[in-house]
């Protein structure tokens, strides 16, 4: 019966073919360009060493921008699990009509422009944006407060920017579960938020590392809103990586940090993995 | 007869999800008003509220040439990657599906990569690539660079509804007698056709903004519109920008609509 199915729904990997020589041309060799641009000493590339990359390893200056990129997106992916899982709670009892609304309002910052979402939290943050204005009118500042260009206003245009990721695998997460173990947890018993920390939280729990996967992979990565809500005093490895390229032309140099980047962010991707097969086996248990 | 449970768990946890949840929405949605609102302004700066409300800065948009270049370039290069997309991205699609071998797993994770890979180390790397192969950069780079990015979209949406699709249908179809193109253009595409649009798409909306990779494989000719709105923006601040951002989330939110309807796009996206 499986060997049936497999003859009338599959139609061979060949189809996969096109896309596999274009990925291998476009995607794959690239990357492999850049690895061996990265394997040079000098910017006029003639000749061969891993002196790109012990400067970077060596130095505390880039370590830290390494660093603090990779805590950011761990500050950022934070805040959206702390609002996103309360979202995505509510949108599954939520009626269908509030449904219909709430998702328009998830999937709009997901699909809006990421210029102009970032601009947006310019105008808020700035020194006449909404925050200080209304601070001010209540009395409670003199004279505007400084939050664009800071690490927490960075931090929470970051969570809006990303926040859909996060949500939308939740709500996907949530709406598998089935009621009535949570009608036996509360029949046996348990309160709301025992329910919650013994029932809802490990059974979703795949859903949360697959939101955070997301989330942490776009929030380091995020090269609009960390220049233009981090400004110029915070650097990260985008900008970093960018500033080498085109203002300095150290190819090379350039090349290595990718490289480096790259590495960190298939580690931190692979923790995640781990943790989701390893919250697949507990939620399953 | 058991005595209900004491209602303070239920209350403070009721109030914690609703309090959070709230904020959670406020985040998400404040911003765009915010935009939407300072763009109406009458005066020169991004003050909110503003003091006065007018249209001229949606008016000074009609004679703004450079924004309309490049608008117009991200338009045509976003729809020359869609549809570059959705032909490698749907026959991937079709080959990887419902399929259980390594291979077609190894393929599958192979074409996701690109959404989880920064797109700036790409974008660099093509950089380099297309010097070395010695093709210039021109709007067939961009489309190229633009299309590795996009194309896991695409992809996903259209294994998401391979997956959802009922096999017996298919059996159905060719013990009738359908060749297996036949069934496919018959019976499998109209089937799937919701995931394809609403991969599409999504595809179309992330070329149209996207920065990392248009930031080395464009040039002055090839000028994109979230590059120019980035460059705006780190210069002056220009209410103009507003009045930009006021026109795209109008279109996004028309086209999300139009999108739910045509695709039922929500459901295809998770």
């Amino acid at each position: 019966m499986a060997a049936s199915t497999n003859i009338a729904t599959t139609y061979g990997l060949r189809l996969a073919a096109p896309l596999a020589i274009f990925y291998a041309a476009f995607f794959l060799a690239p990357l492999l360009i850049l690895f061996y641009v990265s394997l040079h000493v000098d910017p006029e590339m003639t000749r061969f060493g891993f002196t790109q990359y012990a400067k970077f390893l060596f130095d505390p200056f880039s370590l830290a921008v390494l660093g603090h990129t990779m805590w950011i997106g761990v500050e950022v992916t934070l805040l959206c699990l702390v609002l996103g899982l309360p979202l995505a709670w509510l949108y599954v009892r939520a009626p269908s009509w509030a449904q219909s609304t709430l998702m328009l309002v998830i999937l709009l910052p997901l699909l809006t422009s990421v210029v102009v979402r970032t601009f947006s939290w310019i105008v808020i943050l700035g020194r006449q944006g909404i925050v200080n204005t209304t601070l001010a009118s209540l009395g409670l500042i003199d004279a505007p407060l400084k939050l664009l260009y800071t690490e927490a206003g960075m931090v929470v245009a970051l969570a809006q920017v990303q926040m859909p990721l996060m949500v939308l695998p939740l709500i996907t997460a949530l709406s598998k579960l089935d009621p009535s173990l949570l009608d036996a947890s509360s029949a046996l018993g348990a309160g709301e938020w025992r329910t919650f920390r013994k029932v809802i939280l490990p059974l979703t729990l795949p859903g949360i590392v697959a939101g955070c996967l997301l989330t942490y992979a776009a929030a380091i990565t995020a090269f609009i809103t960390q220049t233009l809500v981090g400004g110029g005093q915070m650097l990260f490895m985008p900008m970093y990586i960018y500033q080498q390229a085109t203002t300095l032309s150290n190819w090379p140099f350039a090349a290595a940090i990718s490289i480096i980047f790259l590495g960190a962010v298939l580690v931190a991707l692979s923790l995640f993995s781990l943790l989701g097969r390893l919250s697949k086996g507990y939620a399953h248990a | 007869m058991r005595l209900p449970r004491p209602s303070l768990d239920r209350m403070s946890f009721t109030l914690v999800m609703w309090t959070l949840g709230f904020a959670a929405v406020a985040l998400l949605l404040l911003p765009t008003l915010v935009v939407v609102i300072v763009s109406f302004t009458s005066g020169f700066s991004l003050r909110f509220p503003p003091t006065g409300y007018s249209l001229r800065w949606y008016a000074a948009l009609l004679d703004a040439w450079q924004l309309h270049f490049a608008a117009t370039n991200s338009f045509k290069i976003a729809l020359w990657t869609t549809a570059l997309s959705v032909l490698l991205g749907v026959a991937a699609a079709l080959a990887v599906a419902r399929s259980e071998t390594l291979m077609a797993r190894i393929l599958d994770s192979f074409f996701m990569s690109p959404l989880v890979l920064p797109a700036l180390a790409f974008g660099i790397a093509a950089l380099m690539y297309f010097t070395v192969i010695g093709l210039p950069v021109s709007p067939l780079t961009l489309v190229i660079g633009h299309t590795v990015v996009c194309v896991p979209f695409v992809v996903r949406t259209t294994v998401a509804a391979l997956a959802q699709m009922n096999a017996s249908l298919l059996e159905s179809s060719a013990s009738l007698g359908a060749s297996t193109f036949y069934s496919f253009r018959r019976v499998t595409l109209p089937l799937i056709r919701p995931g394809i649009l609403a991969g599409a798409f999504i595809a179309f909306m992330s070329s149209f903004d996207n920065v990392p990779v248009s930031l080395f494989l464009r040039d002055a000719r090839t000028d994109m519109l979230p590059i120019r709105m980035w460059q705006d923006l780190e210069g002056r601040l220009d209410v103009t920008i507003a009045a930009v951002s006021g026109v795209l989330i109008a279109l996004t939110v028309l086209a999300l609509v139009v999108m739910e309807r045509v695709a039922g796009l929500s459901r295809r996206i998770r």
